[in-house]
């Protein structure tokens, strides 16, 4: 059998990598080890989260699925940061995690372009080095023009929990041994990385009258651009705040020596998240801390799991019930299934050109984290960009990558292939420079236009952004021919660029009706004007240095007086231009100068 | 393969030696094939008698440094011919360089070489230029500070707590439902703010003394005809031989001499005008005495001990009274008849016998003794100092958007950039027409 896509695996990379090639209208294959677990959310019950939730919509400004799923099957919907401003404010959903892959599995097997096949991969089938198609562990042989490989924690996963050792993968499902050690002998570099979960607990075991509810925000919001909510205000899920205790901390310690990561298991780890350690790890790097903040998340409206966010461990079954049982209002809770840490393969993301084709094999491209990166989030973005380039690749046409500042999804991909990962990687609003740029309100600005140039984003959307763009515009223009007697008379452009004003104090003195969205939009552009414009102005001359490509022949050996360090990385990453050298750690702007030096001679030469 | 540079380091014109400098991979087999003894056996970092020779004639005899890849000024390997010194020996030896292989250095670039093998920072290599130019003492302490990376420490100093300030915003943003983080509060943002704005206030006023230590203080000496003004002149000549010369760049115009008064460079200005025994303001008119006054940071304000104040002496006084000056009182082994009552400290002297008095005046004015003796920190280029102000001024915008409510995750664009412009000091960040425009202002050799 031949497809033009194969994507291989089923989770939140692979269900948009699949969207994505057949809604361009290319037939696809989804290879999953296991059909009723497609879009399984194996860890937290979020979608979004800070900086998390901004991908979303980007997600979804570009055509992508994740924001309109979960948009109907979430629980409770918070606007992060609210109270700070609206660069960081991001949106979390407490995700439903029966109906939001119900839902996905459902869309997938009603695309007239997808077929399903419940199997794994074990090898890749390549003539020149170019991909022609996949083996499957049945034996069966399927062409492609071009693969996706979206394996997750699937390839050589290990379940870590004590001082045992499995081989599986997450909740029970079967690992793929051999397509890692096939990627190994074509050349990739392979990286070991762990990831942790907590235990969950039954609901009706914990006594909450011990805990603190957190409930949703008493505002409707949506990830989608083109939804309304589908929930209601008052019946959002609350989540519950409790802390670990001294008895907790005690347990811990007097235990350590049987936690997976701290001797118990003796070779050596896979290294884990840095930015989500287990409680082992923050008992023992902060002694001098008393307690610690664990929440109580709900994981789905059809079954009874509570999840215990900030208790991730790799201790023995016996000592979790102690440490379970040392929390408030957790004394007589029943666990239902125990934390466990696991162990996978990833690929160094350094092979990697930023459309997410492999350096190694020609239309072989990878998402999620197989790059070495984790969250449900980071994975579906990566997911939807292999598959828009996957698809543009074998359409002849250039792929679209995303700038730095132009949405989180640049600076995510942009980070992987230049500067690699140590431990897996998850996005922070920190990691962007740009972020007054890339904001939660203004995706659909930055983006829809991409989505609508690749074919993602209908022609009724795309006008209804052409509209929304126009109306701002209108917006900010009244704003500026109108007068308003405040303190002084004054522009109504002036008065709402004042922080103390809001733009719907004034809304009524507008001549035109508009919307509440475009009205909000031309505030925020209103009033921090001085630092978007300083923004776009660092992010030129970021491009400058962008534009300077790097001739792809360049020999590294031959670019005189690069500290050494420098030249090991350069051979490395092989950026693409100027820019990408400068931001390869290990790489120094004297190294950039004498680079950009040697590139001006060779260019001379050449001329 | 980096070609090989030469130039002559040493000054141009008459000195007991001069040195020629090659640097780059074949400075040694070049250099060897102009002198008489093998040199490519010879270990690192020694010193080697020989002849320079061409052909069978012998240019010069001298001692030759080899100093090889990478403990070196520019990472690179190089040789320095020690000749003696005249322009025709040296030249000749150059010469014989440029025919063996080795190509003219361009202005600066034995530095430049040194700052892009990773040898030293930009701020170093600043401070090399200035030690080249360093005619005082006081000036080389200053250079040499900047060498060792005083200032880069200053400069990482408040960095490092802008640096803090900031990833504690970010793990805010990132982390808003963990209590366990400190929050990041107005009120530290605005001590923060209060400390940049204070010690880059302290820098830049140090900088200025840096800047007079280097550059010089600018000098009128300014009195009627007769008062003594030459004497006065020429007492401080005498006491400094080595002085009266013209000097370079923006300030050729107006300086005519340079003095050295206890650690201090004195520019005199309009000599011509102290020599005349005419009226100064009367003969170049009273505007242009005017601007020679503006141009001056220090008066040397002469009066006559022998006659009574005049009308003259009065205007003078008068158009004075604003700039930093010194009154000389002059002539006082005559009678005295002038009433100095009025007047703000005078300082009496006889140029004819000693002016110490004077000089311990203009050390005191500019807490010479002070300046001696402390460690110098201070930016000592305009570059760095113009960066330091618009580090001051983007602060200045961060209180203001402080003040009328921004966010603090927008705050932090600003505290970024001050970052951003500190670290350009230090060279810590890339802009490529910096490095192309810093090292084209270098001079030739190194």
């Amino acid at each position: 059998m031949a497809y033009e896509v194969i994507v291989v695996g089923g989770g939140h990379a692979g269900c948009e990598a699949a969207f994505a090639s057949a809604n361009k209208g290319h037939k696809t294959l989804l290879v999953t080890g296991s059909i009723d677990k497609i879009a399984m959310m194996p860890c937290n019950p979020h979608i979004g989260g800070s900086a998390k939730g901004i991908v979303v919509r980007e997600i979804d400004a570009l055509g992508g699925m994740m924001g309109k799923v979960a948009d109907k099957t979430l629980l409770q919907m918070k606007m992060l940061n609210f109270s700070k401003g609206p660069a960081v404010r991001s949106l979390r959903a407490q995700a439903d995690k029966v109906a939001y892959p119900k839902l996905m599995q459902e869309e997938l097997k009603k695309h007239e372009n997808i077929d399903i096949i419940e199997d794994l991969v074990e090898d890749l089938i390549i003539e020149d080095n170019k991909i022609t198609g996949v083996k499957l562990s049945n034996g069966d042989i399927y062409d492609a023009k071009a693969v996706i490989l979206t394996t997750g924690t699937y390839m050589k996963a290990n379940i870590l929990v004590g001082s045992e050792r499995t081989v599986s993968g997450p909740a029970g499902t079967r690992p793929s041994l051999f397509l890692s050690d096939n990627l190994e002998k074509l050349g990739f570099k392979i990286l070991r990385l762990k990831t942790g979960t907590p235990p969950r607990i039954q609901r009706d075991t914990i006594d909450f009258s011990k805990t603190k509810m957190e409930p949703g925000d008493d505002k409707y919001y949506t990830f989608s651009f083109d939804d309304k909510p589908y929930y209601k205000l008052d019946e959002q899920e609350p989540c519950y705040l409790t802390y670990t205790t001294a008895e907790t901390h005690k347990i811990i310690m007097d235990n350590l020596d049987k936690s997976s990561m701290y001797g118990a298991i003796e070779e050596k780890l896979g290294v884990g998240p840095r930015y989500c350690p287990s409680i082992e790890d923050k008992v023992v790097r902060f002694k001098d801390k008393e307690r610690h903040q664990l929440f109580l998340e709900p994981e789905s409206k059809y079954f009874d799991d509570i999840y215990v966010q900030g208790f991730s461990t790799s201790m023995p079954h016996d000592v979790q019930e102690k440490m379970v049982h040392s929390l408030p209002g957790l004394e007589n809770a029943k666990i239902l299934r125990y934390a466990y840490a696991i162990e996978y393969d990833a690929i160094d993301p350094r092979d990697l050109y930023p459309s997410l084709e492999t350096k190694i094999i020609e239309n072989l491209y990878t998402a999620g984290q197989i790059n070495g990166t984790s969250g449900y989030e980071e994975a579906a973005c990566q997911g939807l960009m292999a598959g828009i380039n996957a698809s543009l690749k074998i359409e002849g046409k250039e792929p679209l990558i995303l700038a730095r500042d132009e949405a989180y999804i640049g600076v995510l991909i942009d980070d992987l292939v230049t500067k690699g990962v140590r431990d897996p990687y998850r996005l922070l609003t920190s990691r962007a420079e740009y972020r007054l740029l890339l904001r939660s309100d203004n995706a659909d600005l930055r983006l829809r236009r991409h989505g609508y140039e690749v074919g993602l984003i209908d022609k009724k959307r795309y006008n209804k952004l052409v509209k929304k763009e126009e109306n701002i515009n209108k917006i900010i223009e009244e704003l500026q021919e109108l007068t308003i007697k405040a303190d002084k008379k004054m522009s109504l452009y002036e008065y709402v660029k004042r922080v103390e004003n809001s733009i719907f104090d004034i809304e009524d003195k507008l001549t035109n009706k508009y919307d509440y969205l475009e009205l909000e939009q031309a505030e925020i552009i209103i009033k921090y004007d001085g630092y978007i414009k300083k923004a776009r102005k660092e992010a030129e001359k970021m491009h400058k240095l962008e534009n300077k490509k790097i001739p792809e022949n360049i020999n590294y050996d031959d670019v005189p007086n690069l500290a050494s360090e420098a030249r090991i990385k350069l051979k490395e990453v092989r950026p693409l231009s100027l820019g990408q050298a400068l931001r390869i750690s290990g790489v120094n702007p004297s190294d950039v100068s004498i680079l950009s030096v040697y590139m001006k001679r060779y260019f001379n030469d050449n001329r | 393969m980096n070609d090989t540079i030469c130039a002559i380091s040493t000054a141009v014109g008459v000195g007991a030696i001069s040195i020629v400098r090659v640097s780059g991979d074949e400075a040694i087999s070049i250099v060897n094939k102009i002198c008489d003894k093998d040199l490519t056996k010879k270990a690192s970092h020694t010193i080697n008698y020989g002849h320079i020779v061409d052909g069978n004639e012998v240019i010069d005899e001298v001692m030759i440094s080899i100093m090889k890849a990478p403990k070196t000024f520019t990472r690179e390997d190089i040789v320095e011919i020690n000749c003696h010194g005249g322009i025709s020996s040296t030249n000749k030896i150059l010469e014989l360089l440029l025919n063996n292989g080795a190509r003219l250095a361009e202005p600066g670039e034995f530095t430049k070489r040194a700052f892009l093998n990773g040898r030293i920072d930009l701020l170093e290599a600043e401070s090399v230029m200035d030690m080249i130019d360093a005619k005082t003492e006081n000036a080389r302490k200053l250079a040499m500070n900047g060498i060792e990376g005083k200032i880069s420490n200053l400069i990482h100093e408040i960095v490092d707590r802008l640096y803090d300030i900031n990833s504690n915003i970010e793990v805010n943003i990132d982390y808003p439902e963990y209590e366990d983080i400190e929050v990041m509060t107005e009120g530290q943002i605005q001590d923060v703010s209060k400390f940049i704005d204070e010690k880059l206030k302290k820098l830049l006023i140090e900088s200025e003394n840096g800047k007079i230590i280097k550059e010089g203080i600018n000098t009128l000496i300014l009195g009627r005809p007769n008062v003594g003004k030459s004497s006065i002149l020429n007492k401080l000549i005498n006491e400094d031989k080595a002085i009266v010369t013209d000097i370079a760049g923006t300030t050729r115009d107006i300086v005519e001499g340079q003095i050295r008064v206890g650690g201090v460079l004195l520019n005199i200005i309009d000599t011509a005008g102290i020599r005349e025994t005419e009226d100064v303001v009367e003969k170049i008119g009273v505007e242009k005495s005017l601007n020679l006054i503006k141009d001056a940071n220090l008066i040397i304000l002469v009066l006559n001990n022998n006659e009574p104040l005049t009308d003259e002496d009065k205007k003078l006084l008068e158009i004075t009274k604003d700039k930093k000056r010194i009154i000389v009182v002059n002539k006082i082994d005559l009678d005295t008849k002038l009433d100095t009552t009025g007047l703000e400290d005078v300082v009496k002297v006889s140029a004819t016998k000693d002016i110490d008095i004077l000089k311990d005046k203009i050390s005191d004015l500019y807490n010479l003794e002070e300046l001696n003796n402390k460690e110098l920190t201070y930016l000592s280029n305009s570059r760095q100092i113009s960066l330091v102000k618009k580090a001051i001024s983007i602060n200045n915008h961060l209180m203001e958007s402080f003040n009328s409510g921004i966010p603090i995750d927008i705050l932090e664009i600003d505290i970024k950039e001050i970052c951003e412009t500190l670290n350009e000091i230090i060279g810590e960040s890339y802009d490529d027409k910096l490095i192309d425009r810093l090292f084209a202002n270098f001079c030739l050799g190194k």
